[in-house]
């Protein structure tokens, strides 16, 4: 289990939900809204944030847990530092994205969807990012890494290590 | 307004932006102040060329000079040599540009030669983030010409005459589709682009979105006047930060103008648009996943009818077009359905964009006329396999389409030839495969994503899906069975029988297409145990060659210790051991192992 978040310590961090969420009374349909605006300020979407999003708009907590987890943007657990998505669109899985993946999971000692014991990286794999151009590609946080091999990783890997 | 002797237009396009474009362009900038040059020379920010193979890319007019490959360093000389005195460094240019020491204008490049740009006609040209230069090519026309000379009947006749059909995939005819709306009776209807691009391996819409955003917002609200709609939402993917970003700044800038807002052209037409973002769901791509979305609920597709255009958002009558589709409409408007008639086939009119990618060497995006070729496509405008690999295969409608085969690559594109070859136009993905790729595990690569995908609400897309892509693992791990491919294919006819969306409908397709083209394949796979392509491990065997040297990397790298063999002595792989994990090629400093 998650241990709880300390509400106290993120008064302001809840407020500014709250400033969002009267912002937006008069907006239909505003569910997914707050969910990205509550992931932006929390970096994910505790049980605690969901309640308080419950309360605020009288919306039942079932519909609120059952939005949240159909859309995989939403995370229910807390990120690493960073993220790294590989593409696994299909111009990236054709030239071999597959590889670049089995090799960060042999890297991180990680699953697709799971966090380094250190807390600096969660690894995601993606659908297309765009770039397909670059393929095969990878994203770590905004920083976009194309045309990879699997020996590349060892070396970038490094760079956000320290 | 000032008047510059030079532009220099620096591609801002995702895949160029990735590779630092935002950093050149920010040093042609300051190279360009410190030698004085900033009131005759203007850089200027763009949306994406299309040629995103050999991006970074920065073109300077007025000679049309191509420089690929950019980088940081290139700049200084370039301002130096070519803004400064004039000589264009032709070492830097795109090779494919150069004939014989001329250089060539971007229309005779190979790349471009056969391309007609509509629905891509500013991508590449005009700074997306400035509406003046949308309106200097005769931006928001359309929209004062449908305000002040047309009734909203002649806007329906004239998108019914053109024949446009809709580039989100299904090809249903916008004019048709806009007639169903507008004699619907409702104080509130609504006007949503689709820009959900869910296809993973296409950015046609994304590429529109982010380098002419004003085109689609102007062709919203041309369909709003056209049906009575007052409010218009566009539903993007929340992975497109700079599409939104650029989205943003037009409906900021289009309501300064009073393009958009209360009271247009002083018409008495009213007409806003609202940003919706995704999060990450394929299936909200369909109309009705997404309306429900929008409304702030899980994406879940619905039955039709009713259909959206009776009964759509907040159950008002609603049109919902795919951006390509939409950013076609104002030039239908200008000029005309016959004009727009001129270009593609009697079926299929118009043009098309494609995201070109794979195994192919000029990966980027192509808009052709309808009716071009595969084969002109893949080999005049893509240049054809890199590394003079054989072409295996190009599969064209995503995860809903199929793979189309070397002997059919004369077939002219459009909707219905493309479905009739058991493929389907989608919303424009194009990816290239050759002889390294293996056609069992592209389709379970499809399954694998409709699996994660499907809403789960009907059970034959639930199920079904899940049961084929276990059979497909099982047979791409060496354990399939004869029986297994009969099974396939009737679980595929099932599914498309039976399921709830399209979703459910189309995600056989790349089995059965695959089984149909390549069942040999499928025989290698479950009778041989072979994968002829190499790429299934679990049918892959590992073996040292006489190239070993005996240094014993090997068999150190090795997790199960499955190697052995003395030091200087040719080693062994103990084939019941190996779990092949390739630890011990990537460990050989001799590439003295090979996978067969
Ligand atoms: C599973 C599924 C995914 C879809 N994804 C998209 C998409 O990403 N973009 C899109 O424009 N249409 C998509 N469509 C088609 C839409 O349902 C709808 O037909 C289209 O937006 C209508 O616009 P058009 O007539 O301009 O093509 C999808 C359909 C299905 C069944
Ligand atoms: S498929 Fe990977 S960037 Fe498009």
């Amino acid at each position: 289990m998650q241990k709880g978040l300390d509400l106290k310590a993120k008064e302001n961090e809840f407020r500014e939900l709250k400033e969002f969420i009267d912002s937006k009374r008069d907006t239909k349909g505003i569910l997914m809204q707050t969910l990205h605006k509550a992931q932006e300020i929390f970096g994910y979407l505790p049980e605690e944030v969901q309640k308080f999003i419950s309360i605020e708009t009288g919306m039942p907590m079932a519909e609120i847990y059952g939005v949240a987890t159909f859309y995989t943007q939403f995370t229910l657990t807390p990120k690493g530092e960073h993220t790294i998505g590989v593409c696994l669109g299909t111009a990236c899985y054709v030239k071999n994205a597959q590889l670049v993946l089995d090799k960060l999971i042999k890297e991180l000692g990680i699953n697709v969807g799971e966090t380094t014991e250190d807390g600096l990286f969660t690894l995601d794999a993606t659908r297309c990012l765009g770039c397909c151009g670059l393929a095969p590609v990878m994203m770590i946080d905004d920083e976009v890494y194309g045309k990879l091999e699997p020996k590349d990783i060892p070396d970038i890997l490094n760079k956000y290590r320290k | 307004m000032a008047i510059f002797r030079s532009h220099v237009l620096v591609c801002r396009g995702t895949g160029c932006s990735s590779s630092n474009s935002e950093k050149i362009q920010k040093k042609f900038e300051d190279k360009i102040n410190e030698v004085g040059l900033e009131k005759e020379v203007k850089v200027i920010r763009t949306g994406c060329f299309g040629l995103c193979e050999v991006g970074p890319i920065v073109v300077v007019y007025p000679e049309g000079a191509f420089y690929s490959h950019m980088t940081v360093e290139k700049v200084d000389e370039i301002v130096e040599e070519h803004l400064l005195k004039g000589r264009i460094v032709k070492k830097y240019l795109y090779e494919g540009s150069i004939d014989e020491d001329a250089l060539k204008s971007i229309n005779e490049v190979n790349f471009y030669k056969k391309q007609k740009r509509v629905v891509l006609r500013n991508c590449g040209i005009i700074n997306p983030e400035d509406i003046n230069e949308y309106i200097a090519k005769d931006g928001y026309m359309a929209l004062g010409k449908v305000l002040t000379e047309m009734k909203p009947e002649d806007v329906i006749q004239i998108m019914k005459d053109s024949g446009l059909r809709g580039r989100g995939g299904g090809g249903f005819p916008t004019g048709v589709k806009w007639s169903f709306a507008a004699p619907n009776k409702a104080d509130q209807k609504y006007v949503i682009c689709n820009a959900d691009e869910g296809d993973p391996g296409a950015f046609m819409d994304r590429s529109v979105l982010e380098g002419d955003p004003n085109a689609v917002l102007e062709a919203m609200a041309i369909a709003g006047y056209a049906i009575g709609a007052t409010k218009g939402f566009i539903y993007v993917r929340a992975e497109y930060p700079i599409a939104v970003h650029r989205l943003e700044i037009a409906i900021e800038q289009a309501k300064e103008k009073g393009l958009l807002g209360k009271n247009i052209f002083n018409s008495g037409f009213d007409f806003d648009i609202e940003i919706r973002l995704g999060a990450g769901a394929f299936v909200c791509g369909e109309e009705t996943a997404l309306m429900a979305s929008i409304e702030g609920k899980r994406g879940m597709s619905r039955n039709k009818p009713p259909f959206p255009a009776n009964k759509g958002l907040w159950g008002k009558p609603t049109i919902i077009n795919n951006v390509e589709t939409l950013a076609n409409v104002p030039q239908i408007i200008l000029n005309g359905a016959d004009w727009f008639r001129s270009f593609g086939t009697e079926k299929s009119p118009g043009t098309k964009v494609f995201a070109l990618g794979g195994k192919i060497n000029n990966t980027g995006l192509v808009e052709i006329p309808m009716g071009t070729t595969l084969r002109e496509v893949i080999y005049d405008i893509g240049g054809g396999c890199p590394n003079d690999k054989a072409f295996k295969a190009v599969q064209t409608g995503g995860p809903s389409g199929g793979c189309i085969t070397s002997e059919h690559l004369d077939t002219p594109i459009d909707f219905d030839n493309l479905i009739a070859l058991g493929s389907m136009m989608g919303s424009g993905g194009m990816i290239v495969m050759d002889e390294d790729n293996c056609m069992v595990d592209i389709a379970r690569f499809f399954l694998d994503f409709t699996v994660d995908e499907s809403c789960g609400k009907c059970t034959p897309c639930r199920e079904g899906t899940k049961r084929m892509l276990e059979i497909l693992n099982r047979i791409t791990k060496g354990n399939g069975k004869l029986e297994d491919l009969d099974t396939l294919e009737k679980l595929a006819v099932n599914i498309k029988n039976t399921a709830l969306c399209g979703l459910g409908q189309t995600a056989p397709n790349p089995v059965i297409s695959t089984l149909k083209y390549y069942r040999d394949e499928y025989e290698a796979h479950v009778v041989d145990k072979k994968c002829p392509a190499g790429v299934c491990k679990g049918l892959l065997s590992y073996e040292i060659t006489d190239a070993c040297k005996g240094c014993t990397r090997c068999a150190r790298q090795c997790p199960v210790n499955a190697i052995e063999g003395k030091v200087k002595e040719i080693h062994v792989i103990d084939q019941e051991k190996c779990i092949k994990c390739g630890a011990c090629i990537e460990a050989c400093p001799f590439n003295a192992i090979i996978k067969k």
